[in-house]
């Protein structure tokens, strides 16, 4: 489904994938499962206001992130990226909590986590991903020891100004960015052919003079691969690539939507495919690599973490007020300090 | 005084051209003399930028046109050649592009000093301004700080096309997360951006551009910057974070920014003739602003008018007057007046004369304010 070759072909020396690394991309896909749709339950028994589900992209966010090196690459997410987050090792209630309203960009580090604050707006942190790589290169990283800038974004947002101000501004500078695509078919009720026109937004990259790959978003195993090429087509010292990876959002966009207000549960059938963790299921069988007691105790570890999650979600609390202040700035202005004595007097009295 | 003000009306126009008479010498004192030069504010910038690049390794300058132009306005002019295309470099043609560049190099640990060659071209990049560099701080609860100076050639008066005489600071002062200073001045300018540079959060930086090329002197002995924001201090005593007493008076205050300073200046001495003993303030800082220079100063002078060249609703004349009838509402003998530009986009360059606050505009305000009279 290559587009365009990524020059370089990019590990053709890595090793492939061991039996010990497709299991653990199982298990990373079955925690990824078990959480999100336990996090839909929880906003329905009340435990968190709000999620948006990644229900169906597990294939793509696990190996896509399985590929990253944390020791000298940066992921710039959006709001639907918690199976990257679990692939990368992050503390999932520090993740968590953004959807708990505990603080909007998570509670996790992302200096140390090397995955940057949960983004609201869709592309928002595109452009950021492109800065943050050309320092990089104005850090003097030699070809080949680049660290790599990782930037999560959709089909839908695809149709940002910026994606496009990003990608011009990567590929004239060689910036070492891989954009991740995940066209799930929907951007809250409007389909792709809305918001695409000229095939797919890989496509797009060829204007830019981007190599790019277009992969099967539901097959973890090339995802993984495609995005192991492309770090290393960045490392190098190439530039950047576009990845686009075809999956679906089998959820609502978030719990506060309705799905069957825009398509039915028979073209849901239809266009999701295959679940992908059932289709990894079947393959590890197939080739051997896992059994149904590996499976069983997949479920029970995923279990397992659900719950001290959840835990952890239950036991975070609100933030002291003061944050609200003391957070803006790291030299607060006089007018803030003085609206924080307002608050702290006028909220102690009453 | 009231009795002067009949003759003040005959100002006109032509007294704008008159020479401007130096800034009385306030901040002056203790003045190194062997450190002063005249510079144009542009060489004065260009010499900050030189130094900023020269001391902090960390710093990175970009725009359009920044790299072997030098910038439109020339404030870059000779870096690129100088500290190389790492340091000082010209991006695509993309403002959105430049600060969320600029948001990813901070996150990287660079302190990156973007240009926006226009002031109205930083509404192209407003999303990435005040949606990401201002809040990037809070989200990651203090781990990625913006260290960000974002230079915006600024206002009018330079008879320039649409989009290029936008007055933002009112935009800029309301968004949680940013700081915002304008200088007036050579020696300000040289002082505030290389301050401002220094700072762990991110500062717009307005320079009014029609002063680009009038001559000051400046002290170019370095700052001393003190523990937070609001201390810090250059080596003759000046605060590089308050406002500045441009000029000392007793029977009013006026107070501006920019390029109205200098107007400010001139009217002054126009309203010294007939007796009107003017103060002119010198806000630069326009968040935060300094809250006790004018208590100071109307607490002193008793009335006030704000002069700013940005429309008059929601301007930032109404803070600056809300803290003075604040701190100074038992003592003030006339309601803060407001001479400003019209709610009408910034017009062609033959009427910006008729909207800029001039003179004239200026001196009727001051009357207003001395002529009232409480019910």
């Amino acid at each position: 489904m290559t587009t365009e070759a990524v020059r370089g072909a990019v590990d053709d020396d890595a090793a492939p994938l061991t039996h010990h690394h497709l299991r653990e991309l199982y298990t990373l896909m079955a925690a990824v499962r078990h959480l999100d749709t336990s996090a839909v339950a929880w906003q329905r028994q009340g435990i968190i206001p709000g999620y948006a589900p990644e229900l169906g992209q597990e294939a793509a966010q696990v190996g896509s992130g399985y590929a990253v090196d944390r020791t000298r690459d940066f992921v710039f997410p959006t709001y639907r990226e918690m199976g990257v987050a679990r692939a990368m090792g992050l503390d999932m209630v520090g993740y968590m909590s953004t959807h708990k309203a505990t603080w909007h960009g998570g509670m996790y580090n992302p200096l140390e986590s090397r995955f940057a604050p949960i983004q609201a707006v869709v592309a928002g942190s595109v452009l950021h991903a492109v800065g943050w790589a050309h320092g990089q290169t104005l850090a003097g990283h030699a070809p080949g020891d680049m660290g790599v800038a990782m930037t999560y974004f959709g089909d839908g947002a695809s149709s940002q100004g910026d994606v496009h101000e990003a990608m011009n501004f990567a590929a004239v500078m060689k910036a070492p960015v891989v954009f991740f695509i995940q066209n799930n078919g929907w951007a809250i009720s409007v389909p792709t052919e809305r918001q695409v026109a000229g095939d797919s937004v890989a496509a797009r990259a060829a204007g830019y003079g981007i190599p790019s790959l277009q992969v099967d978003g539901n097959d973890v195993v090339a995802v993984y691969e495609a995005t192991r090429s492309a770090f290393a087509h960045c490392r190098a010292g190439h530039g950047p690539v576009v990845i686009e990876a075809m999956t679906y959002r089998r959820g609502p966009h978030s719990t506060a939507d309705d799905p069957g207000r825009y398509r039915t549960l028979e073209e849901e059938r239809l266009d999701a495919g295959e679940d992908p963790l059932e289709r990894f299921k079947q393959r590890l069988l197939t080739e051997g690599v896992a059994d149904e007691a590996f499976f069983a105790e997949a479920h029970r570890l995923a279990e397992e973490e659900e719950e001290a999650v959840r835990a952890g979600i239950a036991d975070l609390g609100p933030r002291p007020g003061s944050e609200m202040f003391s957070l803006v700035f790291q030299e607060p202005t006089p007018a803030l300090q003085s609206q924080a004595t307002a608050w702290r007097e006028e909220s102690e009295h009453a | 005084m009231p009795e002067t003000i009949t003759e003040l009306r005959s100002a006109d126009n032509s007294k704008d051209k008159r020479p401007e008479t130096p800034s009385a010498g306030v901040e002056q004192a203790g003045v190194n003399l062997a450190a002063v030069q005249q510079l144009s504010m542009q060489q004065a910038l260009n010499r900050a930028l030189d130094e900023i690049l020269a001391e902090d390794p960390k710093s990175v300058i970009f725009g359009e046109d920044c790299g072997r132009l030098g910038g439109v306005f020339r404030i870059t002019d000779g870096l690129q050649a100088k500290h190389g295309q790492e340091r000082v470099f010209d991006t695509p043609l993309a403002e959105s592009g430049i600060l969320g560049m600029s948001v990813g190099l901070a996150m990287a640990g660079f302190h990156p000093i973007p240009e926006v060659q226009f002031d109205g071209f930083a509404y192209p990049a407003i999303n990435q301004i005040v949606c990401q560099i201002a809040r990037m701080n809070y989200r990651s609860r203090g781990t990625l700080p913006m260290p960000i100076t974002l230079r915006v050639p600024s206002f009018g008066g330079i008879r320039a096309p649409e989009h290029h005489g936008e007055s933002l600071e009112a935009l800029f002062a309301h968004v949680p997360g940013l700081k915002v200073v304008s200088p007036s001045t050579p020696h300000d300018a040289y002082h505030l951006l290389k301050y401002a540079a220094s700072r762990p959060d991110p500062v717009i930086f307005m320079e009014p551009k029609s002063r680009y090329w009038q001559k000051g002197p400046v002290d170019l002995t370095s700052a001393v910057p003190g523990q937070g924001t609001h201390d810090a201090v250059t080596s003759n005593g000046g605060s590089l974070t308050g406002a500045r007493v441009a000029r000392e008076g007793r029977h009013l205050t006026l107070v501006a920014w920019g390029a109205m300073v200098a107007r400010c200046l001139q009217v002054a001495e126009l309203a010294a003739e007939d007796g009107i003993d003017v103060e002119v303030l010198d806000l630069r800082w326009l968040k935060p602003i300094d809250v006790e220079a004018l208590a100071t100063s109307v607490g002193k002078t008793r009335r006030a008018v704000v002069v700013h060249e940005a429309p008059l609703t929601s301007g930032l004349g109404a803070e600056v007057a809300q803290l003075i009838t604040k701190s100074c509402f038992a003592t003030l003998k006339a309601p803060v007046e407001r001479v400003t530009g019209f709610d009408v986009p910034y017009p062609s360059g033959d009427l910006e004369d008729e909207y800029i606050p001039n003179i004239d505009r200026i001196l009727f305000g001051i009357q207003r304010v001395l002529e009232y009279r409480r019910g």
